[in-house]
């Protein structure tokens, strides 16, 4: 059938409903008789937890609960991911929902409360009083890989996972290389910063079943929450709500398991939303990593060895680090033909706020680095950088650092040179302002690790008048993960889009699709729904080619109706045949399943074969005018080329990309989250600053349709991979414009002048 | 200390009973149930409780409910609703400008206050008024897109009314 709704650019399901102001958050439901929860934490980074005392708390009038670790049937949990398949010690971590014996990071939560209003809420924590032996803490996560560390966690050492790549032999490939380069990059903490506040409301039923109302990316947390009541899974439900902005940050529990302790206490529906102060201080960042590389090339300009080893801090609690190291190992050398290639990478554990998943995963952290040394390289060499790139790509056949061949498409040279071409004719500075341009491209994988074994159901029921009802458990931040699945129905079955009511996030009524996590969604749930809508096309094609006397090849669908194709006038209407078939006592519903493609769990440390369903390949392009005085950075221009295999619909695509553009430019330009001692000193967005704006250019989005993708329609996915490649263009741009290059983010204005001032002279 | 306090808001009028420190925000979303308008700081610095109060863009999270007294407020759901969307709102939708949407009724009702008061603004001039209006969704390219389709023709030509 010829594309009748996918490939347009339609009002996503969910945008009129927000955009007038009726779709309701998190916190903007309520239920009689709610309490409000309020969440007690340490003030010290590292202490014996000797005693907690909380009797004058409970007896101020008011307070229904106060819950702390005694008072919590499971409070130790092995951490595991969603719907995760069991693999093994190198992937789990604790999952403690309050402290007990030690506190491990300044913000740990001891205590909860539920009270009647939030002042009396906050006024009993402050009756809380906590007995604490301080124990020096651990804040350098690469001291803390020394032996003789002090132990953080309840691995032995603070290691708390190791990846390798072999591949060849980078003795070897040095020996070849007529040029080295070596380089240390750090790439700091960021915030997630989106707009809602973690949020949630939870309430017993009749049957003690916990419903927790939560802004969440993953409704199969469903599990650790009834684990952590010794509950059935049954008896604890998700109702996810449409989220407020999520980037990995609402992957792991937030609120839910302190509303389900203190619903479950109280018998009583409890809320509780974070402050701004709460969710900056509190909550899990990106991961900062210390990258030590070096990469050789012939004079020729040919790749032949990288060696590189990449430290990451995960804080306290190992929560998601293992998984993100992996990603960032499997990053590590780029979309690169690069024959001998050896990383060893290291999640290390620190006394400081946790770091878990954040839009990238890992990969923009590694592609910095790469990015960076191609530059020098490229540079040295005496070689266009975008030649230089040219003669390395990845090609098509060829094997990525883990030893997967990769058969698709990797259309980089002309994403790269798309991007670089959009810049157009160079602009001037103004007063005395120094111009600049970069480019750089980068690789981001979509669908979770192919050894997890995932899987996303969706069901699709037709109406006797002809509309349609989609169930699906599929959490949607915002990117139209939803949304996607209508435009599916819409195309397949010829139910107008403003006739499909769409169900999400049920982990008891919708079928379970997985989290919304890794940029897996539109392959995974957009997949499931896909095959179910097949399969009750096939269903109404069989009725309507018996109708019209017609073979089924000869009928397509066409909105509300189904016609022959080759006389469009003979027809008959969606609700006709619907009607027939219901008569006959033919099903009109379909649940599918789809599984992504699986690979055996990894034997070792050592990362083989494929890791990923496939990869996304984007290029950025920037201008950037630099004041040499001020080291002020202002960004004219920036371009950006993604292969999105076929763009299901344009406007959310380009949505995609120009939010993680933005987002990638807070991340190498703006957001510099202080940190001292494991205390995050940025509490609000006045400190911790996040583009507006003002402070970004307009962004040109060239999208490449290649088909090649594992998603829907030949779809690819994009919601993580526009994080990666802005940082390096534009740290290139800023090289170009003043001659230094910054290889520790942010680039703030301060280093850039630090860096002009000790530039020796004669460098331009 | 309590007081008595009378407003209009989206046409409809209100007599309420406030506590002197009660936030605007809070009276607006628990009180009147008006949900439209966000808590995403509280203190003034994200724009996700933008409302119009007598003609102008205010952040409800910073206003005294008091201070509301006799006042003539336009939230979100004073534009218009899905049956019957504002330009503004057509707009957003049409340019994808809505994402998580957590944003999206402080910054339409910002977007509704500066074309009030500038019916003919250029993208320096929308970049300039939302920037107290943070969203971590969109990079601002479809919202202030969706902005510049709402000026007719004419309103270029810097002809008054929108
Ligand atoms: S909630 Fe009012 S400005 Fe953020
Ligand atoms: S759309 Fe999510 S913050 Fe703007």
């Amino acid at each position: 059938m010829k594309d009748r709704v996918i490939g347009q650019s339609v009002p996503k399901y969910d945008a009129g409903p927000k955009a007038s102001g009726l779709l309701q958050y998190a916190d903007d439901f309520t239920l009689p008789g709610m309490l409000y929860g309020k969440v007690f934490r340490a003030k010290v980074q590292a202490a014996i937890l000797l005693g907690v005392r909380t009797e004058r708390a409970e007896q101020l009038p008011g307070v229904h609960a106060v819950i702390t670790a005694k008072d919590v049937p499971n409070n130790n949990l092995r951490a595991r991911f969603g719907q995760s398949t069991d693999v093994g010690g190198q992937f789990e971590g604790l999952y403690r929902v309050l402290a007990e014996k030690e506190v491990r990071y300044y913000g740990e939560p001891i205590a909860l409360v539920a009270a009647e209003s939030p002042d009396l809420a906050e006024q009993a924590c402050q009756l809380i009083e906590v007995d604490l032996q301080p124990l020096p803490g651990v804040f350098d996560s690469v001291g803390a890989m020394e032996p003789g560390s002090r132990q953080v966690g309840e691995k032995p050492n603070n290691i708390a996972s190791h990846f390798k790549i072999r591949q060849g032999d980078v003795d070897q490939g040095f020996a070849q290389a007529d040029v080295i380069v070596e380089g240390t990059y750090r790439v700091p903490y960021q915030d997630h910063a989106y707009l809602e506040p973690e949020s949630g409301l939870a309430w017993s039923d009749d049957d003690g079943t916990i419903n927790i109302r939560v802004s969440s990316q993953v409704i199969e947390h469903f599990r650790e929450v009834a684990e952590i009541l010794n509950l059935p899974h049954s008896k604890v439900r998700y109702l996810g709500t449409w989220i407020g902005g999520g980037f990995g940050r609402k992957e792991d529990i937030t609120v839910e398991s302190y509303l389900a302790l203190l619903a479950w206490k109280t018998r009583k529906p409890v809320k509780l939303t974070y402050t701004r102060a709460e969710s900056l201080l509190y909550h899990c960042k990106r991961h900062p990593f210390q990258m030590e590389y070096k990469t050789g090339a012939t004079k020729d300009g040919k790749l032949v060895a990288l060696q590189a080893r990449l430290i990451s801090d995960c804080g306290a609690y190992s929560a998601l680090s293992p998984w993100v190291l992996l990603y960032a190992t499997v990053n590590a050398a780029g979309p690169y033909q690069i024959p001998n290639v050896k990383v060893d990478s290291y999640a290390v554990m620190t006394n400081t706020a946790i770091t878990s998943a954040f839009r990238g995963f890992g990969a923009p952290q590694a592609n910095f680095a790469y990015e960076s040394q191609i530059q020098k390289l490229a540079h040295i060499l005496g070689l266009d950088p975008l030649e230089f790139r040219e003669r390395n790509y990845l090609q098509t056949g060829e094997a990525f650092a883990t030893g997967w061949i990769y058969e698709r498409p990797i259309p980089l040279t002309e994403l790269a040179q798309k991007a670089w071409s959009g810049l157009g004719p160079l602009g001037s500075a103004e007063g005395g302002r120094k111009l600049g341009r970069g480019v750089a491209i980068g690789m981001g994988s979509y669908g979770r690790l192919t050894f997890l074994h995932d899987t996303s159901r969706s069901y699709i029921k037709l109406e006797l008048d002809g509309s349609a009802i989609i169930r699906c458990g599929v959490p949607d931040v915002g990117g139209g993960q939803g949304h996607i699945l209508c435009q599916i129905v819409a195309q397949e079955l010829g139910v107008p889009l403003e006739r499909i009511k769409l169900h999400i996030t049920d982990s008891q009524l919708t079928p379970l699709a997985g989290t919304t996590t890794a940029t897996r969604q539109l392959m995974m749930s957009g997949n499931a729904t896909l095959k179910a809508a097949n399969e009750l096309k096939k269903r109404l094609l069989i009725k309507a080619g018996q109708l019209l006397n017609v073979p089924i090849e000869n009928l397509i669908i066409t909105l509300n109706r189904i016609e022959v194709e080759s006389s469009r006038k003979e027809g008959v209407s969606l609700v006709e045949v619907i009607n027939r078939l219901s008569g006959e006592g033919e099903e009109l519903f379909v649940e599918a399943q789809f599984n992504a493609p699986f690979t055996d769990i990894p034997a070792s440390e050592v990362l083989q074969g494929q890791t990923h369903p496939d990869f996304t390949f984007g290029a950025y392009a920037a201008e950037v005018e630099v004041d040499e005085q001020t080291g002020q950075v202002q960004i004219n221009k920036i371009v950006a080329a993604f292969d999105v295999g076929k763009a299901l619909n344009p406007a959310i695509v380009e949505g995609q990309i120009e939010g993680g553009c933005i987002q990638g430019v807070g991340y190498a330009l703006f957001e510099d989250m202080a940190i001292h001692n494991g205390v995050i000193q940025t509490p609000s967005f006045a400190e911790y600053l996040i583009p507006t704006a003002v402070d970004v250019p307009d962004i040109t989005v060239i999208l490449l349709e290649s088909g090649s993708g594992v998603g829907p329609y030949g779809a690819k996915g994009i919601g993580e991979p526009p994080m990666v490649g802005i940082a390096p263009a534009l740290v290139n741009a800023i090289e170009d414009a003043v001659g230094v290059r910054i290889a520790d983010l942010p680039v703030t204005p301060e280093k850039i002048r630090m860096a002009i001032a000790q530039k020796p002279e004669g460098k331009r | 200390m309590s007081r008595t306090i009378r407003l209009t808001v989206n046409g409809q009028p209100h007599q309420l009973e406030v506590e002197d420190n009660d936030l605007l925000l809070n009276v607006l979303r628990e009180r009147l149930d008006l949900t439209g308008a966000k808590y995403g700081c509280g203190i003034g610095e994200c724009g996700a409780c933008t409302i119009i109060m007598n003609g102008k863009a205010v952040l409800s999270c910073l206003t005294l409910a008091v201070l509301a007294d006799r006042s003539e407020i336009t939230t979100v759901e004073g534009l218009g609703d899905y049956r019957n969307l504002h330009p503004l709102q057509q707009a957003f939708l049409e340019e994808g400008a809505v994402q998580c949407g957590f944003c999206t009724p402080g910054m339409l009702v910002s977007a509704k206050a500066l074309l009030d008061e500038n019916p003919n603004p250029s993208e320096e001039e929308i970049r300039q008024y939302l920037r107290g209006n943070l969203c971590r969704c969109t990079g601002y390219t479809s919202i202030v897109r969706a902005v510049q389709k709402t000026l007719k023709p004419a309103a270029k030509e810097s002809h008054p009314k929108i």
